[in-house]
């Protein structure tokens, strides 16, 4: 059998992974994969857990919950993204400073 | 060792040098296919959980949708933002990025330290799920049980999700629509 810690530490090294994305890369995207990982890294452990709890299925429907989330969060941010190439011609958080006009 | 363990530790082998192989890569491209990888990964991890539901869902959603999305953005913000990748400087370890390393690192120290404290396999729910046969064995259909849960137990959540993903979608039309006067 595959113990819990197991799956909570390939989760961790994930979610790390994901903070490091976000903290240096230097492209509204790749950040956005970043955040994704880290999200994914929460599934994990929402589905790790869930093993022990077969008759309210929580951690499951719970992980399916986050799941769909994350699709809503990257079709407005990926939006967001594009109206923000649109008026800067960049997409470096950093460069992005202005508010309106 | 069974079989199980030994897909086990190759599928979390796969999932984490994939996932640094997107932090480290410098082509955007390059990332998000290694990021594909990760999710396919995931998504068997998911299989080795017992929560086969989710791994189906993981593929569909992330895989066919969530990626498709990134790589239309990319394909649509055109070739400026490949150029403002290219022109970082090459060195595989520079000291701009010694901070978010020491970061992550100590974070994942700290993160180690507190699952291996916690004891997570001697939890008195987990013991107490373990002896009522609460926990899923491998062979048992979960499925069903999960179409009942998510139309009596989870409801309210089930439509509040529906209402804002419908909210997500026309926002995100909205946003990326053509201005009339342009």
């Amino acid at each position: 059998m595959i113990s819990l810690t197991d799956f909570l530490i390939v989760s961790a090294g994930l979610f790390c992974a994901g903070v490091y994305i976000i903290l240096t890369k230097h492209n509204a995207i790749q950040v956005l994969i970043g955040i994704e990982l880290m999200l994914n890294a929460a599934i994990l452990n929402l589905v790790a857990f869930g093993k022990y709890d077969r008759i309210n299925n929580s951690g499951q429907v719970f992980a399916l919950f986050a799941i769909v989330l994350a699709a809503a969060t990257t079709a407005v941010a990926l939006a967001i993204i594009l109206n923000v190439y649109k008026r800067y011609k960049t997409i470096d958080p950093g460069k992005v400073d202005g508010l309106k006009d | 060792m069974t079989m199980a363990q030994i897909l086990f530790y190759l599928m979390g082998f796969i999932v984490l040098s994939s996932a640094l192989f997107v932090a480290a890569s410098k082509s955007l491209v390059r990332s998000v296919f290694m990021f594909f990888v990760t999710l396919m990964g995931l998504a068997g991890l998911y299989v080795l959980a017992l929560a086969d539901f989710i791994a189906i869902t993981q593929i569909v959603i992330y895989v066919g949708g969530v990626l498709v999305l990134i790589l239309f953005a990319f394909m649509l913000s055109a070739r400026e933002t490949l150029a403002v990748i290219q022109q970082q400087n090459n060195r595989f370890i520079s000291i701009s990025k010694l901070p978010a390393i020491l970061l992550a690192v100590l974070f994942f120290i700290v993160m180690l330290n507190i699952i291996f404290k916690a004891n997570l396999d001697q939890l008195d729910w987990i013991k107490a799920s373990v002896a009522t046969k609460n926990a899923i064995t491998p062979g048992s259909v979960t499925v069903n049980n999960i179409g009942i849960n998510l139309m009596t137990r989870y409801l309210l959540p089930f439509e509040a999700i529906s209402i804002l993903l419908m909210m997500a979608l026309v926002g995100a039309a909205h946003l990326s629509r053509k201005e009339p006067g342009s």
